[in-house]
């Protein structure tokens, strides 16, 4: 099935690739091997001077009980965030599908909360849940349920998943939406007509079919809840209390631009950069593997 | 057409004769930390200078709270973009005094400028902090405060207490929240700063070393010792009315002064800066008492010192350094000094214009004003009291307020808490001693 193009000469193929060769080199090529370079050093913050100390930074990193932590931190995190918005979003656009009028207000006002930015997000939920101000906190005080997340780790995660999945459910409503749109009817009306319930037609039809954007889905939010979280932890918790809410990529932040222990958070990307590498070869190999296109 | 390309000809003419007027003038960039009604205060300040003569100009930018303020300078640094002057809060003066070369120290600063300029001038237990062991003063005190004790008055009476009671020790402080909770007093007791105010200050004020080696001064390879048995009494009794709902957790940087202002929170420990806005928010009658102190101890000693000094970064003009002089200069002049601590609740840092302030009747006025520089210059300073040197302090106390929750949340006891945070701030020393070698 596979269809394949022969160049002849060389020049053609290469300027066709080199603008994407030039990208991955300026943004990740670069980048990476600074990293590397200089998780190898323990410099002063001022960058005056600085000491090779070879693997003494990994070394450093691999003793704190912190960032052992933060592996577990960063798998409960992301699970809870992609998990929580995925099911959310397919439960949704389940719905919307089946809505034959208003649909297109729906759907929009649906879609709304992922035109907001993390950070502005993570100040919205905070100002809900604020311990003086907030509107959700009195009222779970009023019920007699004491809401004090700058104090209790548990609630601080709670605070981050929630604010992170939000604007979440909504990418990940319109791409089940789509999906489903794109399943044919008649399979469905045939099943029907055999006399298939509805469950059953969503388990045996539906889910198979929408597997490949569940598989997308999938990697596109532990990408995600990796990366682009930042500023959701950021504005809420700052990664407290007692680290409780710092995932992986929050510690690279707050070692090298609030510490400036620049050597440790170099490290710290190299360990990241691997381990979603891993992820990733992971997910293709053995995942993929189930999906049906 | 004609009158279009007339009135472009003159907009570029006047262009011109603007650009060479204000390049006659030095500008030189000041970043800070201060946002609200210090911010105004501080553009004051500026303004003031601006006006007062026709070489120089100064332009100040927000940079942030306290830590983003010095990491942007740290970035900026690394980058060739840095500010000529730079806010570093108390925190990070370690930081700055071992990056040699980042800075022209302020002697130096001064004495190249021709600047007549007295280091003798300032209240000896601020400039310590920002003076070498041999004497040699390298930066600028700006703003300095230390914790005192806030009591809402009017909670006070609605718990059945004399809002006059005595509250100098932590025992009779114990009583009083005892005493609020029974009459259903929400939040009988708050902190600002936890680190600062009780363990920093706390080990001053008792005449404990927070870390050997005289709190750092004496040397990089200082640890950290604030796990003493007064420490672990101390933060376990805050621990338990954290537990019996005494206490109540808000965050860890000032926080809390929200709810007192708020009129909450019966007694809350915070900067004496507090001053500006609870004056300003409070619907309440408020006082100022000392710090509290343990009976049986060697308190009260003194307190040491929180708020920032001025630092004079390294790689700038001779032009413009004498500019970064002649404003600092004019910062500590003795109007200048005196009209800021009246504002704002800070502390004279210029004996100077403490000795303005006093005569002019404001602390009679304002009845509490003056405990805060009392509180400071009540003892000779010992090598306990004298203030902290220690190098990623910012990162260190974000540890000790971590430990800290534990204790709060009664997840941890007070000794495990601090040992761990001894234990961890210690690992962070030794890289910080090795960077800096």
């Amino acid at each position: 099935m596979e269809k394949r193009v022969f160049f002849k000469g060389w020049w053609l193929p290469a300027l066709l690739v080199a603008p994407q060769l030039l990208i991955s080199f300026v943004f990740f090529f670069y980048p990476s091997g600074q990293a590397i370079w200089n998780s190898l050093f323990l410099p002063d913050p001022f960058g005056l001077k600085t000491e090779f100390v070879g693997l003494d930074n990994f070394r450093f990193l691999l003793s704190d009980p912190y960032y052992l932590a933060s592996f577990k931190t960063t798998v409960i995190f992301s699970t809870a965030v992609s998990v929580s918005s995925m099911a959310l979003g397919l439960y949704l656009a389940a719905l919307a599908d089946r809505l034959i009028k208003g649909a297109g207000v729906y759907q929009t006002l649906l879609i709304w909360p992922y035109a907001i930015a993390p950070a502005i997000a993570g100040v919205l939920w905070l100002f809900m849940f604020n311990g003086n101000i907030g509107l959700a906190s009195y009222y779970l005080k009023a019920l007699g349920y004491e809401w004090n997340h700058t104090l209790k780790g548990d609630q601080a995660m709670f605070l981050v998943i929630l604010a992170s999945s939000w604007g979440r459910i909504s990418y990940n409503f319109l791409f089940f939406l789509a999906g489903l749109q794109a399943i044919p009817k008649s399979i469905i009306e045939a099943a029907a007509i055999d006399g298939a319930s509805f469950w059953k037609r969503f388990g045996t039809i539906v889910i198979p079919l929408l597997s490949p954007i569940t598989f997308f889905l999938l990697v596109v939010n532990i990408v995600y809840a990796f990366f682009d979280t930042f500023g959701v932890i950021h504005t809420i918790t700052s990664g407290g209390p007692e680290q409780s809410t710092t995932i992986l990529v929050y510690k690279v932040f707050s070692d090298g631009f609030v510490s400036q222990d620049l050597g440790s958070s170099a490290a710290q990307s190299v360990i990241l950069l691997v381990l979603v590498g891993i992820l990733t070869v992971i997910q293709f190999k053995y995942i993929e593997r189930k999906v049906h296109y | 057409m004609k009158h279009l390309k007339a009135i472009i000809a003159s907009i570029a003419l006047f262009a011109m004769f603007a650009g060479t007027s204000l390049q006659a003038k030095v500008e030189i960039q000041w970043w800070h930390a201060f946002g609200g009604r210090l911010g105004e205060l501080l553009d004051e300040q500026v303004n003031k200078f601006n006006a007062s003569q026709n070489k120089y100009t100064v332009v100040h930018t927000r940079k942030g709270n306290y830590s983003e303020t010095l990491n942007a300078g740290i970035a900026a640094f690394r980058a060739g973009q840095h500010p000529n002057i730079l806010m570093v809060f108390e925190v990070g003066t370690a930081s700055l005094m071992a990056a040699k070369g980042a800075y022209v120290p302020m002697y130096q600063l001064m004495k190249d400028a021709g600047q007549s300029f007295n280091p003798k001038g300032f209240v000896s237990a601020v400039s310590g902090y920002y003076t070498t062991t041999d004497g040699k003063m390298l930066s600028m005190p700006y703003n300095s405060s230390t914790p005192v004790l806030w009591v809402n008055k009017d909670l006070m009476k609605k718990a059945g207490l004399d809002p006059e009671m005595d509250l100098s020790t932590w025992k009779r402080v114990g009583n009083a929240l005892d005493a609020a909770k029974a009459k259903g007093i929400d939040m009988p007791f708050c902190t600002c700063w936890h680190s600062w105010v009780h363990l920093e200050n706390f080990s001053a004020y008792h005449n404990i070393p927070f870390a050997t080696k005289a709190n750092g001064f004496a040397g990089l390879d200082t640890e950290l010792a604030f796990n003493s048995p007064v420490h672990i009494k101390h933060i376990q009794t805050l621990g338990k009315w954290a537990q019996e709902g005494k206490f109540k957790y808000m965050g860890r940087r000032n926080e809390a002064g929200k709810n007192f202002r708020a009129g909450e929170c019966m007694l809350m420990t915070e900067s004496s800066a507090g001053y500006a806005g609870i004056k300003k928010e409070a619907k309440f009658e408020f006082g100022i008492r000392h710090l509290p102190y343990y009976g049986g101890t060697e308190a009260p000693q003194n307190t040491i010192i929180g708020g920032s000094s001025l630092w004079a970064l390294s790689g700038k003009s001779k032009e413009e350094n004498k500019a970064t002089a002649a404003f600092l200069a004019f910062l500590s002049k003795t109007d200048i000094q005196a009209k800021w601590h009246q504002d704002t609740g800070y502390l004279g840092v210029t004996t100077a214009a403490a000795k303005k302030t006093k005569s002019s009747g404001f602390y009679k006025a304002n009845p509490g004003t003056d405990l805060a520089g009392i509180q400071m210059m009540r003892n000779k300073v010992t090598q306990n009291s004298k203030g902290l040197r220690l190098g990623s302090f910012d990162q260190i106390r974000g540890i000790i307020d971590e430990e800290m929750e534990g204790v709060y949340n009664g997840s941890k006891t007070a000794q495990v808490a601090l040992d761990n945070a001894v234990r961890r701030g210690n690992v962070l020393l030794r890289r910080f001693e090795r960077a800096n070698k």
